[in-house]
Order: C-alpha cells, then sequence, then structure tokens
C-alpha cells in the first residue's frame, strides 16, 4: 500500500456525504480524480480490503435490544465445521476462534441480536441441539461504554 | 417509525452501495423511485440514529492489524475508572460491561503485537484490575452486521 492508499483509507472514515456525488467529494478532499478514487476503492474491495461498503445500523434503534456474546466449548476436532455452521445462522453477526485459558475453556464466540433476552436463548439453545453443544455461556451486556469503528491509518492512534 | 420504503432501503443499504460516481441513482432504480427521496430518506435516518455509519468497513487483518478480545476482572467501585482508562485507547473500539466473573470486555486493534503488549501492561497495572485474559483469534468465521427489517 502506498501513501495515498493510506490517506484514501483515512479520509473515506469521515462522514459519508448524502449528495448526488459523495466520491466526488472525498476525490476534492484528497486532490485526486474522481476515477482514480473509485478505481482504487473497487479494487480495495476486490482485494477484501474493504470487507464492506454500505450501512451499518444501530441495532438497538432498529429493533434489536438484546445482543449476547455467546462462548462455546466446541470440540477440538470439530472446530471448524460447527464454527462454519454457527456462522450460518442469520441471527449471528460475527464468529470467531480464539484461545482458552486454564479458568475460561471456551474456543469458539460469537454475538447474537435478537429483539429480546428471550429470543437469544431460544436461539442458543436451539443452536447448542444442533450442533450438540452441552457448553456454552451468555455474555449479556449491561452497559455499553465504548462503541466505535477503527479509525485506521489515523494519526492519534500512534500518540 | 420506519416506513416500509425505510426498510427496503435499510435492507439493500446494509449489503451493497455501489462504488460509482451516482451510487444513490442506482439504488433509486432498484428501489424504482427517484434519486432525490433516496438521498432525503437516507439523511434522515442517519439524522435519527438508525443508521451508524455509511461507507466502506475494512478488514483489519488485510490492513495489517492485529485484533484481539480482552476481558477484565474489575473490583467493584472500580468499573467506571478502569473503563474510562480503557476508552482512551482508539484502538479499543468495543467495550462493555457484562454480567459475569469477567465483567469487562473489550476488543483492540494495533499495528503490532509489541504494542499490544504495552497497551496490556498499562491495563493490567491498574487499580481494579484483578484479572486479564487476552483471547487471541486464529480464524474469523463470520463478520456480518445486517440486519433484516420486516
Amino acid at each position: 500500500m502506498d501513501l495515498l492508499d493510506k490517506q484514501i483509507i483515512r479520509i473515506m472514515q469521515d462522514e459519508f456525504p448524502l449528495v448526488k456525488e459523495p466520491y466526488k467529494e472525498f476525490a476534492k478532499k484528497l486532490n485526486i480524480s474522481e476515477q482514480e478514487l473509485l478505481n482504487r476503492l473497487r479494487i480495495y474491495k476486490e482485494e477484501g480490503k474493504i470487507r464492506k461498503m454500505g450501512a451499518v445500523l444501530r441495532h438497538v434503534e432498529a429493533g434489536f435490544r438484546a445482543n449476547a456474546l455467546c462462548a462455546w466449548v466446541v470440540p477440538v476436532d470439530k472446530l471448524d465445521e460447527i464454527a462454519q455452521k454457527l456462522a450460518q445462522c442469520p441471527s449471528i453477526s460475527h464468529c470467531y476462534d480464539r484461545n482458552t485459558t486454564p479458568d475460561w475453556p471456551y474456543n469458539i464466540y460469537t454475538m447474537i441480536h435478537a429483539h429480546t433476552r428471550q429470543e437469544c436463548e431460544v436461539i442458543a439453545e436451539k443452536l447448542a441441539k444442533e450442533n450438540n453443544l452441552q457448553q456454552y455461556t451468555m455474555l449479556y451486556s449491561v452497559k455499553e461504554w465504548k462503541k466505535t469503528s477503527m479509525r485506521y491509518f489515523d494519526e492519534a492512534e500512534d500518540e | 417509525m420506519l416506513t416500509n420504503f425505510d426498510k427496503s432501503l435499510l435492507n439493500i443499504i446494509q449489503r451493497n452501495l455501489p462504488i460509482s460516481e451516482r451510487p444513490f441513482l442506482e439504488l433509486a432504480k432498484i428501489l424504482e423511485t427517484t434519486e432525490d427521496h433516496v438521498i432525503e430518506r437516507l439523511r434522515y435516518l442517519k439524522e435519527h440514529g438508525y443508521i451508524r455509519r455509511i461507507g466502506p468497513f475494512f478488514d483489519s487483518g488485510k490492513l495489517e492489524y492485529k485484533g484481539t478480545l480482552v476481558a477484565l476482572k474489575v473490583k467493584e467501585g472500580y468499573m467506571q475508572q478502569v473503563a474510562e482508562f480503557i476508552n482512551r485507547y482508539p484502538g479499543a473500539t468495543h467495550n462493555y460491561e457484562r454480567e459475569g466473573e469477567y465483567n469487562l470486555w473489550f476488543t483492540l486493534l494495533t499495528h503490532s503485537e509489541e504494542k499490544r503488549k504495552q497497551i496490556l501492561d498499562e491495563i493490567k497495572a491498574q487499580e481494579g484490575v484483578e484479572k486479564l485474559m487476552n483471547l487471541v483469534s486464529n480464524k474469523k468465521y463470520k463478520i456480518n452486521v445486517q440486519f433484516k427489517l420486516k
């Protein structure tokens, strides 16, 4: 990635202008042509650097009030297979494997989103049954202390 | 309140915003309406807090950032000061107090493992932090925050 790539990524994290030609405004700020910007963005998308171009909702406002971090104990020999199955569930937004610690045996982490806590429980129970998983824990949030999008290549980061 | 049009618009724009000269015109064609109407509704949805962010969402790994999930056991009475200490790091993007023995969970993105270690050491040294687990991931199976609105 060259310097311009980093500048593009930095600027594109600013507020997206809701006007007819939004990319033209970003291009102006970057002092490059709109075509150059569009070409580079398309390349990032192809390469997977941009995993999604679009909108993310505030899920509470959109009616998804119950959000649980659900951690699972999955047999190591079935980790890949079961993680992929869990990832297919539409109520799950994130699915990661993670290392364990002596007092913490959970090795797969999923975020479950639903309208109510009870709905979260039903989803988890169903997934447990389908995948023959006995041990899991639902970690409900009590308070959101921070939720932001990462500012990649931001100056403040290196301070 | 969301109209049926808003819901259709949100369902589409959560999946894909075109990378082209007139992205909202393209959405308008799919939704059989005008570009102005799409823009007007998006402004409303943004202002009223339904949309958190529009734009590119980057893959942290592909930009060569390293991420982890960290769980802390924070002693009673220290939660706010520990949470605020963590929030000062730009790479700490999500920080939630949760039920259970480990009661504070945050995600951390850094350029290097050295930087991560340095930050975790600083957090571990905070008064009130009794335990810290660094839960590193090898593989992401899914990251796709989309809500189907009916």
